[in-house]
């Protein structure tokens, strides 16, 4: 679960972990109603008004506008609020900018990157830094891979400060400043562990003219599979920035994305999922979604994500495309003759059932009377499914 | 022959009593496993229906002690599956199939520490993996049995069900399988492809190998330099996801950490230089490996 830069950096409070002074506003006049509240508690004239969407890119895209008077920050709040920003990470159409941060405006002396998460290749927790940070980051990860420092966390002892002195002087922070800079990382781990986060990233971090280490940008991403652990964080949830069939979805516990092909696909595993993309790719035609029900998917999950599928009005055709192991034939059966008989059946549907009680899903399916095509295997199925879609244009 | 299950495996089920471990517990002993206990902390002497020839205890240590057990497959919820992964460490068992999805990264961390400092000797595979099946001898997890048939291919695979895709197509081919292993698409996991390759390259029941990865992470570039370094069974793979498009980010740190790793071009690209056959679609894997066997005796 993603959430906004203005939450993370209430999140770093409660651990204390410094941000700058700063008020969140949902509409137009609140932020414009917060920028001499913040003037006033952070005693300067200069605050940054900053778009609240879950992108990176904010600066590039206009989302960021730092103002050095009153004037300048409400003419930024009128801009910004409201507009479809478009950054590097939120794809053609862009995002509806529907929440503000006003923040105080930093005399900054440096900016570095600062993210953690998961390693793979070690099945450890990884900070990266960087004293090339900014807007820039990626660029500075491709061509110099060595600016970018990497330190392993160890699940026995966690962060430890030795760590952080040893990170400050590679990045060139020194004297007084690098025990601010371990005084900030100790809230900083222990947030990312506690709450089981599954990316944290701090882009800037900066220190200031007077001697200060902060956190400019918050981005925080937490594992999903930690959820049940946390239910106060639930409330930080931003409907709007979810597709409404992705969030059915997910109350159903189903992994569903959209896309922009017409052929809706119900398949379980991730991995079958993917590449039944890949294969209806491969014989020319373009997938509607991605929809993984699962391993242990009961008939009521099935129908819900089959009338998540037909709900799409781009949808031409439906491919079930099923090899069960955990999740059994029957119940895939069982779910899909539900769903159909209350919604009805609009696309050609093409069914590939194998696996656990396939003999059992297959008879019920062709009991059912409903207009069903079989296929053999998944070649067969993709092709019969692409054939469908094209000959319903 | 075979790896890590065969004639010997004498498996605990934890979690038999719940509705998953209790279906596929029966499945098992149904494709022949010789499951000797099941465990379900608080209903130890009880019977679960169906399963009454299989004793049910509290505790994994009574398992082995009283039935013998050696390898362990796990059905125990999210919340709790770290903890009986480390039970039955800690009890002695030598295999543990942790077929859980869902096991928070951060539980999955320690565990993988905790294992590998304290039980170097223990394998486990998982989580969130279909599990371990030597056709006509042993199954553990919740693959359907019935489309495997013993032979010498064995198949190493990040996706659960693309894994079934696989052996049904090999098995209508012909090619029997020597062990399959589903090795899970989880970020934290006990056995990796590189593992499972070198049991392949050991174990004289296996004549080649089929490797199914996926996009992400880099353990298909790091699998396909250890092919070409230390195996000379013929390998086939096929990588999932060539279609999929790309997420939608946050931030910059995962594709700083990548290093420009993990998209399929990629990992097809390393394979192809280790001369390994991918198959262009799923539905051609076993095929593929079917036309390097036939060349690979043509040139012998
Ligand atoms: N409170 C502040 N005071 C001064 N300058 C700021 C402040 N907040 C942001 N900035 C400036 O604006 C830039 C962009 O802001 P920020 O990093 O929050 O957004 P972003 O563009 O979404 O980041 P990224 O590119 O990492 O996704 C920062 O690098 C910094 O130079
Ligand atoms: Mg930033």
């Amino acid at each position: 679960m993603k959430i906004h830069e203005y939450q993370g950096k209430q999140l770093f409070r409660k651990y204390g972990v410094p941000v700058p002074v700063g008020i969140a506003a949902m509409s137009a006049e609140e932020a414009l109603a917060a920028i001499p509240k913040v003037q006033q508690q952070s005693g300067s004239e200069v605050v940054v008004v900053k778009a609240q969407i879950h992108a990176g890119g904010r600066g590039k895209g206009g989302g960021v506008k730092v103002a050095k008077t009153k004037a300048d920050a409400e003419e930024a709040v009128k801009k910004i609020f409201g507009m479809q920003l478009v950054t590097p990470q939120t794809g053609p159409e862009g995002k509806k900018v529907q929440r503000l941060l006003v923040e105080q405006g930093l005399a900054i002396e440096h900016e570095y990157y600062l993210g953690m998460l998961l390693d793979r290749a070690t099945g450890r927790n990884t900070v990266m830094a960087s004293r090339e940070g900014g807007m820039d980051i990626e660029e500075v990860a491709e061509k110099h891979p060595e600016k970018i420092i990497r330190m392993s966390i160890n699940p026995a002892t966690g962060w430890q400060d030795y760590q952080s002195r040893e990170l400050a002087k590679a990045l060139g922070i020194t004297g007084k400043v690098a025990n601010e800079f371990a005084a900030f990382m100790r809230p900083l781990t222990r947030a990312y562990d506690e709450l089981d986060m599954s990316l944290l990233e701090i882009n800037p971090m900066i220190t200031t003219k007077d001697g200060k280490v902060l956190a400019l940008d918050a981005k925080i991403n937490f594992d999903d599979n930690a959820m049940f652990r946390h239910p106060e964080l639930e409330e930080l949830r931003d409907p709007n920035e979810e597709d409404p069939s992705e969030q059915e979805a997910k109350k159903w516990d189903l992994s569903y994305i959209a896309l922009d092909g017409n052929i809706g696909c119900m398949v379980n595993g991730a991995g079958l999922a993917m590449s039944t993309m890949d294969i209806i790719n491969f014989y020319g035609g373009s997938p509607a979604n991605f929809l993984d029900v699962g391993g242990g998917a009961t008939a009521e999950k099935v129908t819900a994500a089959f009338k998540i599928i037909t709900s799409d009005p781009g949808v031409k055709a439906i491919f079930v495309n099923i090899f069960g192991g955990i999740m059994k034939c029957d119940t895939i059966a069982e779910g899909v003759i539900k769903a159909v008989k209350e919604t009805g059946l609009k696309q050609p549907l093409v069914v590939r059932l194998e696996g656990t009680n396939v003999d059992l899903g297959k008879k019920m399916l062709a009991e059912s009377g409903l207009n069903i095509t079989a296929a053999a295997d998944m070649a067969d199925g993709a092709q019969k499914v692409v054939k469908a879609a094209k000959e319903q244009r | 022959m075979s790896v890590l299950v065969g004639f010997d495996t004498r498996l605990v089920v934890q979690g038999m009593s719940g509705s998953a471990g209790a279906f596929h517990a029966k499945q098992m002993v149904e494709y022949g496993t010789k499951v000797v206990a099941g465990v379900t902390p608080g209903k130890g002497g009880s019977k679960v229906a169906g399963l009454e020839q299989v004793p049910l205890y509290d505790t994994v240590e009574e398992a082995v002690r009283l039935a013998h057990a050696n390898t362990t497959v796990i059905y125990v919820p999210p919340p709790y599956a770290a903890d009986a992964i480390l039970e039955a460490a800690a009890a002695g068992i030598e295999t543990i199939v942790c077929i859980t999805e869902g096991i928070p990264a951060r539980d999955m961390i320690k565990v993988k520490y905790v294992l590998d400092n304290d039980y170097p000797g223990v394998v486990l595979v998982g989580p969130n993996c279909p599990g371990v099946i030597t056709p006509g001898q042993c199954k553990v997890g919740i693959m359907p049995g019935y489309i495997h048939k013993p032979g010498g291919v064995g198949v190493v695979s990040r996706s659960g069900t693309l894994t079934y895709e696989v052996v049904g197509q090999l098995t209508k081919l012909g090619l029997g399988q020597s062990t399959a292993i589903g090795i899970g698409g989880d970020p934290v996991k006990g056995t990796d492809f590189i593992d499972a390759l070198a049991w392949f390259a050991n174990d004289p029941g296996t004549s080649s190998i089929f490797m199914i990865g996926e996009i992400g992470g880099d353990s298909e570039e790091r699998a396909a330099q250890f092919i070409a370094d230390h195996i000379d069974k013929p390998v086939a793979a096929f990588i999932g996801g060539q279609t999929a498009p790309p997420g939608k980010r946050m931030g910059h740190a995962g594709a700083i950490i990548s290093g420009g790793k993990g998209a399929a071009s990629d990992k097809i690209a390393a394979l192809k230089a280790a001369n390994i056959a991918v198959a262009q679609t799923p539905a051609e894997m076993g095929s593929t490996l079917a036309k390097v066997l036939a060349s690979a005796s043509v040139s012998a």
